[in-house]
């Protein structure tokens, strides 16, 4: 079942902060302030564990990259689908797009019998 | 009513320079790769000055800084530093209407809550600790006749402080004020939003403090934050912000073996009792406004009361009243002192904020009121507003469970106070709580049995210092806002001292 998606524009961002960082991993954020966004990190820079799910793979021409979240929060999250999106914005926690001006968002709908 | 001249009109009480260094070593310092970021103000979106994009060279100078001044810093008497901390409360507060408006510009909340909220208690705040630490004593444990245990309290040195863009002032003064009463030298990031404001305090302090005790770094996280957060010179970090963030910094802490304290959000039920509305009079008026408390600070805080819980018996009643008093809320230019919400910080959180309405429509969830981006014309038509929004749900809905960081609220009801208590604790989160009765015993109760660090009986939003606050489950570790915050910037030293001038006799 597809989960994740991801829209031109933040598959263009992932490419650009590829070529800066190398191969990239995403973990959703919960809680305050920047929070409830997706974190886009190098991959391996945030140490998942037996304590996440993995949603995912993103493909962006010859690379992929994982979305990952913590799996108390998925199961408030399981029976959505997310898309990740860009906009223009500022912060990020240490998420590494937020220096270019642009923010990762999640878009999100209710999962459909075709997902599946 | 008074509308506040923007910063830097004629008129104004304050003004923003062109452009801010970085604060190291009690001097403004140009960033190592001389590279600035353009600031706008959330009120209108428009730039208003440019900061320094801090790397992990600034945080290397602001290190040096900092160890060159902790030692001398953590040798003063409790005396003298307390002197510090009451001087800048009061020039804090001789200066509280300019740090207001500066705050407002920044942040795009309404001069009426920095002049009667932010800013008294950024001055409040450094005067309990400026107490506090005068009375801090010691232990002494007599282990037996000759044998005594002597406990000191001793700082940690330098600390990391990472610090959010809801309140940039006073929440930078909750982690300053016990990080320099217990005698730490501070480097501190400013969120990258909102990352002017605590230059305009710094200024205004900076000849009371010995060069290097404070330290200024902005930047972006990915640039400034992880390089403080990550570097093996400092002793403790302190952060507030979300879980993935936290989590990361909990990681780098663990390479470090150094303590963290964090604050990571909330999801907070605010539950009303049916006894509420027995009379409608002070009381109910009064819960009512309880209700309304979610669109304080446009949302845009860690307890905002973003689910309400209602008994079944008033629900329709309390709910239609709660919903009037949201219409009531007055939208308007953030200087002006009659409104009563102003701009979310950042266009960034106004569409996370748009994206969360749209899901919980999805989801089937009602919306009351609001539920959309606002247009106040003119000039404020670039900045980022947001009607206040009540939804009707069900609590496992994303919008129920998510921290939406916006003026949206989440309403559903309850049977039975067994139903209210497991409704309230169906959250991730654990920080704040709002609990509404007549009855003593069910405010009680209900207090003691929801698992958050804070839970208002009877009120909502209230932020004393000497009111511990923090949370249970993932809304993070430690305790802000009152003494055993100085317990997270100290360590115990133990002298354990014989006065027996007897041998043990085991060699």
């Amino acid at each position: 079942m597809a989960r994740v998606a991801l829209t031109p524009e933040a598959a263009e961002l992932l490419r650009r902060l590829r070529a800066s960082h190398g191969d990239l991993m995403f973990h959703q954020s919960g809680g305050c302030c920047d929070g409830s966004a997706p974190m886009c990190y190098p991959a391996g820079e945030f140490r998942t564990g037996t304590s996440d799910v993995h949603l995912g793979d993103l493909e962006v021409d010859s690379f992929v990259v994982p979305v990952w979240m913590s799996a108390a929060q998925f199961e408030y999250w399981s029976h959505t689908h997310l898309t990740i999106d860009v906009v223009p914005g500022r912060g990020s926690g240490f998420s590494l797009e937020a220096p270019l001006g642009m923010r990762f968002l999640v878009r999100s709908r209710l999962l459909e019998v075709g997902d599946h | 009513m008074v509308q506040y001249a923007a910063p830097g009109q004629p008129g104004s009480v304050v003004t923003y320079r062109d452009r801010y260094d970085h604060f190291i070593g009690g001097e403004y310092v140009p960033p190592a790769k001389g590279e600035y970021f353009a600031n706008p103000t959330p009120v209108t979106g428009a730039e208003f000055t440019e900061i320094a994009r801090g790397t992990a060279e600034d945080v290397e100078l602001a290190l040096d800084a900092a160890h060159g001044a902790a030692r001398a810093w953590g040798k003063t008497s409790v005396a003298d530093r307390a002197n510090v901390l009451n001087k800048i409360a009061d020039r804090i507060e001789a200066n509280l209407e300019a740090l207001a408006v500066a705050e407002t510009w920044e942040n795009g909340k309404p001069i009426r809550e920095t002049l009667a909220a932010d800013l008294p208690l950024a001055v409040d705040h450094f005067r309990y600790f400026a107490g506090v630490i005068r009375a801090q004593e010691g232990g002494i444990s007599q282990i037996d006749e000759d044998l005594v245990a002597y406990h000191f309290q001793e700082p940690l040195g330098v600390v990391g402080q990472i610090i959010p863009w809801n309140f940039p002032i006073l929440m930078a003064v909750w982690k300053l004020a016990p990080a320099l009463a217990a005698g730490n030298a501070v480097v501190l990031k400013p969120a990258e939003q909102t990352p002017a404001s605590i230059h305009v305090l710094m200024e205004l302090i900076a000849d009371l403090l010995p060069p290097g005790v404070v330290n200024v770094v902005n930047g972006f996280g990915v640039e400034a934050g992880k390089p403080l957060a990550s570097s093996r010179r400092v002793a403790k970090v302190a952060f507030t912000g979300e879980t993935t963030t936290g989590r990361l910094i909990m990681q780098y802490a663990s390479e470090n073996i150094i303590p963290v304290t964090l604050e990571l959000g909330g999801k907070s039920p605010n539950v009303f009792f049916a006894d509420v509305a027995s009379e409608r009079d002070a009381f109910y008026d009064k819960a009512l406004e309880g209700f309304t408390m979610f669109a304080l600070n446009q949302g845009e805080v860690c307890t905002c009361p973003s689910r309400a819980l209602i008994q079944s018996s008033i629900y329709s009643d309390f709910l239609s009243d709660a919903v009037s008093r949201t219409r009531a809320v007055k939208q308007g230019h953030p200087l002006d002192t009659e409104t009563m919400i102003g701009a979310q910080a950042s266009n960034d959180q106004l569409e996370k904020i748009l994206s969360y309405i749209d899901i919980g429509k999805q989801e089937g969830a009602r919306v009351l009121t609001g539920g959309e981006r606002a247009d106040l014309g003119g000039e404020l038509s670039g900045g980022y507003y947001v009607t206040p929004t009540v939804f009707e749900g069900d609590n496992k809905m994303r919008i129920f469970q998510e921290e939406i960081f916006g003026p949206v609220v989440a309403v559903t009801s309850f049977d039975s106070y067994d139903d209210a208590l497991k409704i309230s604790n169906d959250t991730l989160y654990g920080l704040g709580a709002g609990v509404w009765s007549r009855d003593g015993s069910v405010a009680y109760r209900a207090g003691r049995d929801i698992q958050a660090g804070r839970v208002w009986v009877n009120n909502y939003h209230a932020y004393p210092a000497h009111a511990a606050f923090g949370g249970y489950k993932q809304s993070g570790i430690g305790r802000e806002n009152h003494r055993v915050m100085l317990d997270h910037y100290q360590q115990t030293k133990n002298l354990l001292v014989s006065y027996s001038p007897n041998a043990l006799g085991f060699f």
